[in-house]
């Protein structure tokens, strides 16, 4: 009986553990029931994907109201994927998050803190399940309103201006999404995304169509945060709360992610999007400014945190230039790094916010020697670091690894040259912080000691998967070439 | 046991060892005595593929897909049986070396050294025993990453700066040119593996072919062609027993047999011979002569040695270019002679600071007469280099220059006097200082310790013994080119 309701279920629980944890006052408490909250949230989107690997499609229906007049969960390969890495990284992230957030807030806001991740975990899972266009925005704006609050939630007060600065841009890029729905819905009378998808295939040439597009693709641009739209991502993630940080690194961006798939493949469709339209020219232009520009100024931070915000920019480059090439070797390479880039820099946020945790300073000239104070957390970072640059047998050498050859595949050699280019700009960075930690001198008086087991433990348990899955890549690249297919081809 | 779970032993052993030597860090005898352990056992193990590779057989071992159609897999052959034999047999020599040089100049953080070391070995034996592009390409990687701590060892801002050039050239050329080389030689051939013949026959025009080549040449830039050399006399600044094993064998080796095994097995010698690729033997013989050249200019022992490396190395590129089979066995056989010269030059210099403190050439008037033994390898060295016998230097210079007669490539034959001749100019004397000089007046030091001494004594008497007995090495490089 539970097994029929799991769709529902993926979203019901973590949203009503949310509200019971708005009325408990003290954060243990509130800790636990977010741990639990999440390992139900995982374990539920593990029998997801396992039932979508066997089955195929799953259909669920709220509230048993047939599609189209009733909103409809649909999980396929893609996005059961997608469910599985969010609800991963959220229980990875709660079970660091109690020495953080004790660290980070003062004790009266703990609880609340609790509510407002597992609000935007609520609204993540249901972006990534819903079926109905309209109830992503719902999902969108849930998780959006939740960020906000958990990046204001920063020491610094630089974090007010920071969540701020999103919270702009969030609400015109939600605003943006909104007015393209609008569009499509005058056009196509209907808010179900299989239903729409067949609909557009008669008005596909009308203005209205091509604005609401544009409109949706703007805005969810905004969201995943794509150069020239990014400039809300570094200020987010450097003073939001070190959790905040390492969950939104790892799931925010990648759900905006899933839904721009979802939108230009399963709705317009390949045809429209890709050869109608020049949108792969444009995102691959935009895709290389990103991977370029980014990363350069990555190299150029003395924060660590904004360091590695803007290598993120650099990388979400990477994924949309798998998106914008459109074959079946970028988009898994796209899916793939969207798995991966989420492994590698949750790993690193969380590894950094303990060090940032236990030496009181995000610089990285404060991180001199760390090397020695702190040897298991540097080798997680050199690891990480080590995936981000793509050495192989590393998660982020299967993900270059496709790039370059969905460049190949395509003739155009001038953009494996690209791809490979910028990833020798991550050396840099990377090398960078390899250097500081290991070459200098700790500074006098340092403190010396790991941080805690329970924040060490759920990172170097994403640093193994950053390893684990680049030698054995049969689920996340087999998942990945699964979903690339149902992408390619179009109406579901 | 077979052969394949052999080859896969004797890969994965060298880095069990590291996490012995790494448990064992606090008893040093215990940690020596691990590694000496593991060395010998790596020997043995190599050895024993032998007998079934001089039969002509190869041993496969069943891969594992790290990707869709892209498997990690051990073929042992009778070339990476050659460079697996010297890598083995070198780690022992080189572990000997180590725990006199560092035990004698009392160099910090000694088990991370023993620990980086043996994940290099393994990594060397992963690249020769490698069946396919992407299992060379992992373990390449894997090489230039554990000796990046052996290359900053001594943690100095110049061991920082050298350690930048070490690994921005190293890791950028293979992530830059090799890594879209093998993605591009997969597209085009739609496969990866190493089979005698090349796999690129009919799949490219000869400009593909020589591109590919190019991307392959300057992308595996262990191999120091020039202009990706840098790296070589910049990493001298590493402890000594480094640079002897890692930059006169392992590292360096790994690059050039890289090359040569790309040649042979995925170009093939007749494909090369109809592509565009006439710009190699100028690239690789402008390279031994511009290296032989700087050699001569340098007054530090170190990067006198670390240059005549980056020339021996195009020797190997070179003979590969005259794309005759005689001048491909030589460089089969040049890169065992020049390994086993290399590394006695290098133990002789280390054993020299580690006795006098002194590290220039224009300091070593007399020092033949206070360290004998040391100064008797070191000639042995330097005549392998020069390249005469009775040394197995002698070995790779013969068959080279006489595939380069025999296809008439007069350029190979002027490049290979010229080198002989510069390699005597910045030798020769050397050994003249040392013998036919008087030392000052305050020198008062002995021999290097003793376990130094032996390591260095055994590696002279093994490039003399492989001149009068070279048959196995022989016989390798013939079965590695089709009988």
């Amino acid at each position: 009986m539970i097994a029929k309701h799991l769709p529902a279920l993926q979203v019901v629980v973590p949203l009503f553990a949310a509200l019971f944890c708005a009325l408990l006052r003290s954060g243990t408490r509130a800790w636990v029931l977010a741990n639990v909250a999440s390992w139900a949230a995982f374990l539920i989107a593990a029998a997801l994907l396992v039932r979508v690997l066997d089955e195929g499609v799953i259909s669920y229906h709220l509230g048993s109201w047939e599609p189209p007049w009733g909103i409809e969960y649909r999980l396929d390969a893609l996005n059961a994927f997608v469910l599985l890495l969010v609800a991963a990284m959220g229980t990875l992230v709660m079970a660091y998050a109690r020495r953080s957030v004790a660290a980070e807030l003062p004790a009266a806001r703990h609880a609340w803190f609790y509510t407002m991740y597992l609000l935007c975990l609520t609204g993540l899972l249901g972006i990534a399940i819903t079926g109905d266009i309209f109830n992503v925005f719902v999902f969108l704006e849930v998780s959006s309103l939740a960020s906000y609050v958990l990046i204001a939630q920063g020491r610094d007060r630089r974090a007010l201006v920071a969540a701020y600065q999103y919270l702009v841009m969030g609400t015109i890029g939600a605003t943006f999404y909104v007015i393209g729905i609008g569009l499509l819905y005058l056009m196509t009378g209907t808010l179900n995304m299989a239903d729409m998808a067949h609909r557009l295939v008669a008005v596909k040439d009308t203005r209205p169509v091509l604005a609401g597009m544009a409109f949706l693709t703007v805005g969810i641009c905004l969201k995943l945060a794509l150069f020239p739209l990014h400039v809300w991502l570094p200020n987010a993630y450097a003073h939001a709360p070190s959790v905040a940080t390492a969950f939104l690194a790892a799931t925010a961006t990648k759900v905006a992610i899933y839904l721009l798939l979802r939108i230009f493949f399963s709705i317009f469709g390949a045809g429209i999007a890709f050869a109608e339209l020049p949108l792969g020219e444009i995102f691959i232009a935009l895709s290389i400014a990103a991977m370029f520009i980014a990363s350069i100024v990555a190299c150029f931070q003395d924060d660590v945190k904004r360091m590695l915000a803007y290598s993120s920019v650099g990388q979400i480059g990477y994924i949309t230039l798998g998106i914008g090439m459109a074959s079946k070797t970028g988009l898994t390479g796209a899916v793939v790094h969207m798995f991966n880039h989420a492994l590698m820099k949750g790993a690193l946020f969380l590894l950094v916010g303990a060090v940032v945790m236990r030496i009181g300073s995000g610089r990285i000239a404060d991180l001199a020697g760390l090397g020695r104070r702190m040897p298991w957390t540097t080798a997680g970072i050199v690891i990480a670091g080590l995936s981000l640059i793509g050495g192989p047998a590393t998660v982020g050498f299967v993900s270059k690894w496709y790039l370059v050859l969905a460049a190949i595949e395509k003739g155009w050699w001038w953009l494996a040259a690209l791809i490979v280019a910028s990833s020798l700009i991550a050396i840099v960075y990377v090398g960078r912080l390899i250097e500081i930690a290991w070459f200098r001198p700790p500074p006098a008086g340092a403190s010396i000691g790991e941080p805690p087991l329970s924040m060490l433990v759920p990172a170097w348990i994403l640093v193994g998967s950053c390893v684990y899955f680049g030698i054995d890549t049969s689920l996340t690249v087999g998942v990945a070439t699964r979903a690339a297919e149902l992408l390619l081809q179009g109406i579901r | 046991m077979s052969g394949g779970m052999v080859a896969v032993h004797a890969v994965a052993l060298p880095f069990l060892g590291a996490i012995g030597i790494a448990l064992a860090g606090k008893q040093p005898d215990l940690r020596e005595a691990v590694t000496l352990t593991t060395a010998s056992v790596l020997f043995v193990l190599v050895m024993l593929q032998l007998p079934e590779l001089l039969a002509g057989g190869r041993v496969m071992s069943s891969g594992f897909a790290l990707l869709p159609g892209v498997p990690v897999q051990l073929t042992i052959e009778p070339f990476g049986q050659l460079f697996a034999m010297i890598a083995a047999s070198l780690w022992i020599a080189n572990s000997v070396y180590s725990i006199g040089y560092m035990r004698a100049n009392s160099e910090p953080r000694q088990t991370s050294f023993y620990v980086c070391f043996a994940i290099a070995i393994g990594s060397t034996i992963g690249i020769a025993y490698a069946g396919n592009l992407f299992t060379l390409f992992v373990f390449y990687e894997i090489l230039t990453l554990s000796t990046y701590p052996l290359v900053t060892h001594r943690q100095s801002a110049e061991a920082m700066r050298a350690g930048r050039t070490y690994l921005l050239l190293l890791l950028g050329s293979s992530i830059a040119l090799f890594l879209p080389a093998i993605l591009w030689t997969w597209h085009l051939a739609g496969r990866m593996d190493f089979v005698p013949g090349g796999i690129l026959a009919g799949h490219a025009s000869p400009g593909v072919i020589g591109v590919l080549l190019a991307l392959f040449v300057f992308g595996i830039g262990k191999a120091a062609v020039m202009p990706g050399h840098r790296w070589l006399p910049a990493a001298m600044i590493a402890p000594t027993p480094v640079s002897a094993l890692l930059h006169a064998v392992a590292v360096v080796k790994a690059g050039v047999f890289s090359i040569v095994k790309i040649a042979i097995y995925v170009f093939g010698l007749d494909v090369l011979r109809g592509a565009d690729a006439g710009w190699l033997p100028w690239v690789a013989g402008a390279t031994v002569v511009i290296a032989s050249l700087i050699a001569l200019r340098q007054d530090d022992l170190k990067r006198r040695l670390a240059y005549s490396t980056v020339s021996q190395l195009s020797y190997v590129v070179l003979a590969v270019a005259i794309l005759a089979p005689l001048s491909t066995i030589g460089a089969m056989l040049h890169i065992l002679g020049h390994a086993f010269g290399k590394i006695t030059l290098f133990f002789a210099a280390g054993a020299i600071y580690t006795a006098s403190h002194k590290t220039r050439v224009s300091e070593l008037a007399g020092i033949g007469w206070r360290m004998p033994w040391t100064m008797g390898a070191f000639a042995i060295g330097a005549i392998a280099m020069i390249g005469l016998p009775p040394t197995a230097g002698f070995l790779g210079k013969w068959f080279i220059l006489s595939g380069a007669l025999s296809t008439g490539h007069w350029l190979a034959v002027a490049v290979i006097l010229a080198s002989t001749v510069l390699n005597a100019a910045y030798y020769l004397p050397i050994l003249h200082a040392a013998f036919f000089r008087d030392g000052a007046a305050d020198d008062r030091h002995g021999e290097a310790p003793l376990p130094m001494v032996i390591a260095l004594g055994a590696t002279a008497a093994m490039t003399v013994l492989l001149f009068f007995f070279p048959s196995i090495p022989f016989a390798l490089a013939r079965a590695a080119l089709g009988g």
